[in-house]
Order: structure tokens, then sequence, then C-alpha cells
């Protein structure tokens, strides 16, 4: 199964905050088979598609030499169902880091309203913990970035492009 | 204006409320972090993150787990916390009530050694520096 939960990137301030649309379409099997008869976007995977936004600005904040994951959802809040034909908005700013993991403000916009509050926790994996090495296949991080088109958008907290990673 | 002991303890209370997903009157000074309160190894991330942004302050990781005492060989032998490590530990930890753990100083029982109480006291302490 594919496990891209963030369509594209559309802003990337390194260190700060990024944006992204997730475009929700009945072709995604898991839109009609979540609530059979009532089509939409399980919220567990817009909190996925935030923590990819998130996790991946947290990442980059530490040069990709951290293994971020998915720690903790603090917050959840749930205003609207995502509907096929539904485009959302995300945007993610980082609140705090620490030297074992990271949190993130997280929001998704619908139609110019707001659809759901997030707050993530990111823990950075300690070297052979549940796994040792890198979490991704060499190359496979830097394709699925470029699938999202971040490096399109992305830039440094002087507002120049991102440098070139070689770990990804 | 310095925070009152009990403002102190409201504010940490808040935050293992938060974190720990615990009743309000669960969080007594005397409630251990994990016997009393349920809490994991990655809520005690969560609670720094909380505390730090309510009161303000920098939590460095070795102040409120100090793994490299009780994972050295020159502090620690057979499982147990020799006086040496208990010296350090209390440098370390002045914060920390280390008595009934200094009856049987098992590492294996560190872990669920601190108190709501005893947070509160190393946060008085840091927002006093």
């Amino acid at each position: 199964m594919r496990w891209l939960w963030v369509d594209r990137f559309t802003e990337f301030v390194s260190g700060s905050h990024a944006s992204g649309i997730k475009n929700v379409s009945l072709d995604e099997e898991v839109v009609d088979e979540y609530c059979p008869g009532y089509p939409m976007l399980p919220l567990t995977l817009i909190i996925e598609g935030l923590a990819q936004l998130g996790g991946i600005l947290v990442a980059e904040h530490f040069g990709f030499e951290k293994r971020v994951v998915l720690a903790k959802v603090g917050k959840a809040i749930y205003h609207r169902p995502a509907r096929p034909g539904d485009q959302l908005k995300y945007f993610v700013r980082i609140e705090a880091t620490q030297h074992d993991g990271a949190t993130v403000s997280c929001t998704s916009h619908c139609d110019g309203t707001l659809q759901a509050e997030i707050e993530i926790m990111f823990a950075f994996l300690e070297e052979g913990r549940f796994t040792s090495g890198p979490l991704f296949n060499p190359g496979d991080l830097g394709a699925m970035l470029r699938l999202m088109s971040m490096f399109h958008v992305a830039v440094d907290a002087d507002g120049n492009p991102l440098r070139h990673y070689t770990n990804i | 204006m310095a925070l009152s002991q009990d403002e102190i303890f409201e504010k940490v209370q808040v935050a293992l409320v938060d974190a720990l997903g615990v009743d309000d009157d669960e969080v007594t000074r005397e409630a251990t972090l994990v016997g009393d309160l349920g809490a994991e190894s990655i809520d005690f991330l969560d609670i720094v993150f909380k505390l730090e942004k309510s009161f303000g302050i920098t939590i460095p990781r070795e102040e409120l787990s100090p793994e490299d005492i009780l994972t050295n060989s020159q502090y620690v032998q057979d499982g147990v916390v020799t006086s040496d490590g208990m010296s350090e530990l209390k440098r370390r930890m002045p914060w920390a009530n280390l008595t009934e753990f200094e009856k049987n100083p098992r590492v294996q029982d560190f872990g669920n050694l601190l108190t709501a109480g005893d947070l509160c006291n190393y946060v008085e302490s840091k927002v006093g520096e």
C-alpha cells in the first residue's frame, strides 16, 4: 500500500513551518471503505499526513540525521469531515525541539474553514531502539520528497534554497 | 514575581493531566509518575516539553534522567547503586527525595522514584535560577 498522505508541499521554511495540500479522492480505497455509505478521509490519515509534513520539517531541521518517528498525538480536534472532492490545506509549525524529540502544532483547512487541529510529538529513535540504521533505504526519502515537490518550495531560514542533502 | 509553591504545583498538575490523561485529583504531590500516574518512557519527553513551555525554562536531558550515572560501573555494582553513586545522584538531583530509594537502591526501582512533588521541587529550582 502506498503511504504518501500529502500530495504536495506548498511552503517549507527550514526550522519553522511548512504547508502542503491533500486532495481527497474517491479513488482512494480507504475513503469509501472507512465508513461505508459516507465516504470520507479518516481523521487518522489526516493526522498521518500532518505527521509526514511535520516529521520532514523536523528531520530537515536536524540535517536528516535523526530517526524521527511519531510518538504521541497530544490533541486532535476534528471540526468537519473531509469528503471526496475536498482539498485540505495543511500547515505545520515547529513549537519546540529537544535532544531527543520535537513538538509541532498543525491545522487543516478546507474551503477557508478550519477542518482539524492537531498537536504532535515526535521522538528520535536511539540507535538500536526497535531497529538499527536508517529508517529509509538509500535514496528512498529523497525520492519521496521529490514526489511531494518539497525542493521546489523549500528554503532555509534566510530564504535561500535548501542545501543539497546527500544522506537522503 | 516569583511563583508560589501552589502556583508551581497547579502548573505541574496541568502538565501531568495533559501528558498522561489522568484526572486532576490523581495528581497529588506524593503520586509517583510511573506507578501511580502510569507514565511510560515516551511520556517523560512529553512532560519535559510541557514544563518547558509552561514555565519558560530549559530542561537538559541529564537533569531529569541520570542514565549516565545508572549505567556507569563506577556507580553501580550488581544492579545496586553504590554509596559513590548515591552521592552523585544527590548532587545531580538535590530536588528529589531519595530517602526511600537509598534504603535499597536497586537500579530497576529508580524508574518509579519520581513524584509530582519532586517535579515541583525541580521546577522551583529552575525558575529561581
